[in-house]
C-alpha cells in the first residue's frame, strides 16, 4: 500500500513537471473567428482527467489522512487533550462522521459560522490550548511543510467520502453568512475592478484553457467543492479550501483575506450552500 | 373599501420595500467584513479594498446602472483619455504580442519592480497561433480586418484598451492606462496587434 503510493507520488511529481513546462495546448489552427465551444477540452486537461482517474485507488490524500487521523486521536497543545475527545464538529464531540459535508454551520458555543477548517483550528486553540497566532503564521503547505491542520482537515474530509453536500441553510445564522458571501462574490474593487464573479459568475468561461466553474449554480458550486482538500501537482502538496479562497483573492489582486476568518467562511457558506445536495467524493488531486 | 384597498396598497408596497432593503443590508455587512477581514500583502495594500465611485456603481446595481447615469460615467471616463503627444497610435505589433501574452502584475506575489503585462489572452482570442486563450471577453481575432485602420479606429482601439469603461461602464475589463498599469507605448504596440495588416490576427 505504501510502496504504491510513493511510486505514485514519484509518478505524480514527474507529471507535475510536464504540466508545468507545457502549460500551453500544442499546435492546431481554428480559423474560424468565434472561440471554439467552451467545453472544449485541451490536450493538457484530458491527460490529467486520465491520469486523476488513475490515481483514484491510491490518492496521495490517504498519506495525509493518516497523518490527520493520528494527530486527531493523540493527547496534544498545551492542555494535553486529543480532539478526538473534546472537538465537536457540530455532530458531536469526536464524531466525524459526515461532519465536513455539514459545514459550514452556526455554533454555538463560537458565536460564529464555521467552515471545516475555521471549525478545527478553534478546537485547537480552545480545547488544546495552541495559539491561534501561531496556527496562522504559516497555515498552508509549501513545497517542504504541511500544516497539522491540513492534514487534520483531510483526515475529517476523508470521513465525508461519497456523502451528500448538506450545509443547513434554513438556519438563520448560516443564511445570513450565505447572503453575505454572496455580496462578497459580487464585490468588485482594487486596480483591475475584479470580483469573484468576474470569473466565476457566468457559465462556460476560461481564462487561457483554464474552465472556470459558475459559482452561482449548483453545477458549478460543486466543481469548486470537488477536490478539495486537494493534493496538487503544481508544486506537490497538500492545499485546502481555505487556501484556495485566498489564491482567488490573490489573482482577483486584492489583498490577503485573513486565515480563518468570517470573510472566508462566509464565501465558503454561499459557495457550498450552492452545491448542497451532490455527491462530495472527498479530498482529491489538483492541477 | 377605499380604505381595503389602501391598505393592501401599503402591504404590497411593503412587500416591495423589504427585500430590497434588506439587500443593502447584506452588501453593508459584506464591506464590513470585508474591511475587518483582510490584510496587506506585498504590493496588494488595504486601500485596494475602497471602491472608486465607478466602482461602486457597478457594484450597488448588480453592474446594470440606469442608461443615463452609464452614458454620463462613460463620457466621464472617456475624458480621462490621454493620447500620445505625436498622434501615431499604432506601434509595433510584435510587441504587442508579447505583452498580450505576459498575465503578470499586481497580485501580492508579484514583484512590483517588473513591468505588467497585458493580461489579453486571459480573456480573449487574438491571434490565431496562440489556442491557449480565454473567452471572458469577446473573441478579437480578425479586429483590423473586420474594421480597417481609419483614424477613428486607431482611436477607438487605443482608448478601449486604456480604459474599457468607456464605452460600457461596468465592463469586466481592466481600465489598463486610467490606472497607470500600461504605458502609451505599450498600447501603441497591443493597438498595432489588433489593427496592423502584417498582424496575425488579420492575416
Amino acid at each position: 500500500m505504501k510502496q504504491s503510493l510513493i511510486g505514485a507520488l514519484c509518478a505524480m511529481a514527474v507529471m507535475g513537471g510536464a504540466f508545468a513546462q507545457t502549460p500551453k495546448k500544442p499546435v492546431a489552427k481554428p480559423t474560424r473567428q468565434t472561440a471554439p465551444a467552451v467545453e472544449a477540452k485541451d490536450a493538457a486537461t484530458i491527460e490529467f482527467e486520465k491520469f486523476r482517474a488513475e490515481m483514484e485507488d491510491s490518492n496521495p490524500a490517504e498519506l495525509f489522512e493518516m497523518k490527520g487521523e493520528e494527530q486527531w486521536k493523540t493527547k496534544r497543545g498545551p492542555n494535553n487533550v486529543a480532539l478526538a475527545e473534546s472537538c465537536d464538529l457540530g455532530q458531536g464531540v469526536g464524531k466525524i462522521e459526515g461532519a465536513y459535508v455539514k459545514m459550514p454551520r452556526y455554533f454555538a458555543d463560537a458565536d460564529a459560522v464555521m467552515d471545516a477548517e475555521r471549525r478545527i483550528v478553534w478546537c485547537m486553540v480552545e480545547k488544546q490550548g495552541f495559539k491561534f497566532e501561531d496556527i496562522a503564521k504559516t497555515p498552508f503547505a509549501n513545497e517542504t511543510f504541511t500544516p497539522d491542520i491540513t492534514n487534520l482537515v483531510t483526515y475529517v474530509a476523508g470521513h465525508s467520502r461519497n456523502m451528500k453536500i448538506a450545509v443547513p441553510l434554513k438556519e438563520p445564522k448560516v443564511r445570513e453568512a450565505y447572503e453575505i458571501g454572496k455580496e462578497i462574490a459580487a464585490y468588485r474593487a482594487g486596480p483591475y475592478d475584479f470580483s469573484c464573479n468576474t470569473c466565476h459568475g457566468a457559465d462556460g468561461k476560461r481564462i487561457r484553457m483554464q474552465q472556470l466553474p459558475n459559482l452561482s449554480t449548483a453545477k458549478g458550486a460543486m466543481s469548486g467543492v470537488q477536490g478539495w482538500p486537494g493534493y496538487r501537482m503544481t508544486g506537490g502538496v497538500m492545499l485546502t479550501h481555505q487556501w484556495r479562497m485566498g489564491d482567488c483573492f490573490r489573482q482577483q489582486r486584492f489583498p490577503q483575506p485573513k486565515y480563518a476568518s468570517d470573510a472566508v467562511a462566509y464565501l465558503l457558506t454561499y459557495m457550498i450552500g450552492n452545491a448542497n445536495g451532490q455527491v462530495y467524493k472527498g479530498p482529491g488531486i489538483k492541477r | 373599501m377605499t380604505k381595503n384597498i389602501l391598505l393592501a396598497a401599503m402591504a404590497t408596497l411593503l412587500l416591495i420595500a423589504l427585500p430590497a432593503a434588506a439587500e443593502g443590508d447584506y452588501r453593508a455587512k459584506a464591506i464590513a467584513v470585508i474591511k475587518k477581514d483582510f490584510q496587506p500583502r506585498g504590493q496588494a495594500s488595504i486601500d485596494r479594498l475602497a471602491e472608486d465611485g465607478l466602482q461602486a456603481v457597478c457594484n450597488r446595481t448588480g453592474n446594470k446602472p440606469p442608461k443615463s447615469l452609464a452614458e454620463r460615467m462613460e463620457a466621464d471616463q472617456l475624458a480621462g483619455v490621454r493620447y500620445p503627444a505625436d498622434g501615431k497610435l499604432m506601434g509595433d505589433w510584435k510587441e504587442g504580442e508579447k505583452l498580450a501574452q505576459s498575465g503578470r502584475g499586481f497580485t501580492w506575489s508579484d514583484d512590483p519592480g517588473l513591468p505588467v503585462g497585458g493580461n489579453c489572452y486571459n480573456c480573449h482570442q487574438i491571434s490565431p497561433k496562440e489556442t491557449s486563450f480565454g473567452t471572458v471577453g469577446p473573441s478579437l481575432y480578425q479586429f483590423g480586418k473586420l474594421r480597417g485602420t481609419s483614424a477613428e479606429i486607431q482611436k477607438y482601439t487605443y482608448s478601449r484598451i486604456y480604459n474599457s469603461k468607456s464605452y460600457n461602464l461596468c465592463s469586466e475589463m481592466p481600465r489598463f492606462g486610467h490606472i497607470g498599469a500600461l504605458k502609451e507605448k505599450q498600447i501603441k504596440d497591443l493597438v498595432a496587434l489588433l489593427l496592423d495588416p502584417e498582424s496575425p490576427v488579420n492575416k
